[in-house]
């Protein structure tokens, strides 16, 4: 076989998958250069030409403002609690050998392969039957952390997984307590899992429409607000608050990426693998 | 208490506030609307009342079979897009990625930034009549001068495999960036060529990947009904859109719960099935756990 024969493949697959990252960052690309559009009418769909005035007013659109605050307190709160209770429920999964492990494993798979529709319906048959005074806030919340949970579960879980167990015994040796093995050894080691999972869970927050359209009474969140609104008419302040949220997210999570590694460079007890070759070459 | 004691119901104590909350709001609910698909009655006065209606089922069987099958129908379709997308990006990533890998790792999920229902409302602007894509397509004749992307199959299965699509590609990914390097140089060093050692060692091991992926992209998408809502028209409305508009709109809520029910049990059907073919630990990740 030729060099040349052998690299064509090689090509043709690089290229198939730059279309692909094409098409997944086309559509946020349309977001970011529709944010400078000036439509005419109520829709922002056409371009018609380059304008700085959404920018210059992004909160201009009434309620938009109130309804992203919202949004903002509920990912955060629903992700420190989603976050806390997810870590401890991963922990007890991993560390121990206890009764009834094997069926929990499952019970927490399930509200993942639950539809969102069904999920959020479910929660408000459980309000309504139960009278509850009023949808909002509350419910919202609600409804956030139970969601969160088994995402947050299922990111710990995965870093505990490969953690190594002889650095606690060796606290431990050493005369440390529990608690402190704890906080001193056990949670700076599982800190990026934990922190992943967090980003994971408020992500999730502030991007939920389905479940929080179900439960969330006559509160609005930044979603539910561009529901009403797509409606009747998308101004281009929707876009340039994405293009907002999009940045403040791409900013955290290379943050965090960055924490992580210097988090793992800390923490490196086994001496890093040597960087082999990606794809060894056929013979 | 004893340690001994005290250490046994440790485990115990950390599940207790998760899976408290878990069984409260969401396993309870579960049983509040099957009793709720069990009513009958109507929204206006009087309400509904526990009357074991199990007909409430069959009927909406039978009034929303197509809207069941249009949505396993475009939900397969996505998947398998989003397979056939998602499995050479991930190798490429995995294999070919270098130092570049975690940049490209958050291309793939840079859609996940933009709220869901923008980047769909972006779609609607891709694909708008006056749009290039379709300006194109229509050159290439392709698409009929009158032809339209928007509102048609097309538009809301193209938006399904796009919000779904890092779903697929994450999974993926992280099975093959596993797979031990020497096991592929052993391939070819037993004169496999590039194609034998993929099928023969790179696809088998990346089997938990695709399973988890199809999952996870399969079971979202036959609930979703926003890009049905958002791209189509009433004539590509999905079991979601029916859920949705019987409980928040109707508010008939047997209906709406029976309907939640027959998809959650056909989403349940189709899991098992996947996890008997598949094997559960792929399914549940629990490998390499305590034991």
């Amino acid at each position: 076989m030729t060099a040349i024969r052998r690299r064509a493949p090689d090509w043709i697959l690089n290229a198939y998958a730059g279309l692909a990252l094409i098409y997944l960052l086309l559509p946020i690309a349309v977001i970011i250069v529709f944010s400078f559009n000036d439509p005419v009418g109520r829709f922002n769909f056409i371009w018609n030409e380059f304008s700085f005035d959404a920018w210059k007013h992004p909160f201009a659109v009434q309620g938009v403002q109130d309804a992203l605050k919202t949004s903002i307190e509920i990912a955060l709160l629903s992700t420190l609690i989603a976050t806390a209770l997810g870590t401890l429920t991963a922990l007890a999964l991993v560390r121990y050998e206890f009764k009834g492990r094997a069926p929990v494993n499952f019970f927490i798979f399930i509200p993942l392969a639950t539809p969102e529709v069904v999920l959020g319906a479910a929660l408000l048959s459980q309000f309504l039957n139960w009278g509850t005074p009023a949808l909002g806030f509350a419910t919202i919340l609600i409804a956030h952390v139970m969601f969160n949970l088994s995402f947050v579960v299922i990111t710990v879980r995965s870093r505990l997984i490969g953690f190594d167990r002889a650095l606690e015994e060796a606290a431990q040796d050493l005369g440390a307590t529990p608690w402190e093995t704890f906080r001193l050894v056990t949670l700076p080691l599982i800190m990026p899992g934990v922190l992943s999972a967090a980003l994971l869970a408020f992500a999730l927050s502030i991007d939920d429409f389905v479940i929080t359209n179900f439960n969330s009474g006559s509160t609005i969140t930044f979603p539910l607000f561009i529901w009403g609104a797509a409606r009747v008419a998308v101004p281009p302040q929707i876009y340039v608050i994405a293009t907002m949220i999009f940045l403040v997210t791409v900013a955290a999570m290379i943050l965090t990426v960055w924490q992580q590694r210097r988090a793992e460079k800390m923490a490196a007890v086994r001496p890093e693998e040597p960087d082999v070759a990606l794809e060894p070459a056929p013979a | 208490m004893p340690v001994r004691l005290r250490k046994a119901a440790l485990p115990y104590l950390l599940l207790l506030p998760g899976l408290g909350w878990l069984l409260l709001f969401f396993a309870i609910p579960l049983v509040y609307m099957a009793l709720e698909s069990l009513k009958s009655g109507s929204p206006f006065g009087g309400g509904f009342h526990l009357t074991w209606e199990f007909s409430n089922y069959t009927e909406a069987l039978k009034d929303y079979d197509e809207q069941f099958i249009r949505s396993f129908e475009y939900a397969g379709l996505a998947t398998l897009i989003a397979l056939l997308i998602g499995y050479p990006l991930a190798y490429v990533i995995a294999f070919r990625g270098g130092r570049w890998r975690n940049a490209l790792l958050l291309m793939v999920i840079v859609p996940f930034f933009v709220t869901y229902l923008i980047r769909t409302l972006s779609w609607e602007t891709i694909l708008s009549d006056s749009g290039i894509v379709v300006s194109t397509l229509q050159t290439l004749g392709i698409v009929s001068e009158d032809g339209r992307l928007l509102d048609t199959t097309v538009s809301v299965v193209a938006g399904i495999t796009y919000n779904f699509l890092p779903f697929m590609i994450l999974p993926l990914y992280a099975s093959l960036e596993r797979i031990d390097h020497r096991l592929l140089e052993a391939g070819y060093d037993l004169y496999g060529r590039r194609r034998d050692v993929f099928l023969r060692v790179t696809l088998p091991l990346s089997m938990p990947g695709v399973v988890a992926g199809v999952l996870l992209t399969f079971i979202p998408a036959a609930g979703d009904f926003i890009n049905a809502q958002l791209l189509g028209t009433p004539k590509q409305f999905m079991i979601g859109n029916v859920i949705q508009s019987r409980f928040l709109v109707l508010n008939d809520y047997p209906t709406a719960a029976a309907l939640s029910f027959l998809l959650m049990a056909f989403m349940l059907i189709i899991v098992i099935i996947w996890a008997r073919i598949a094997g559960t630990e792929a399914l549940l990740g629990t490998e390499g756990e305590a034991r």
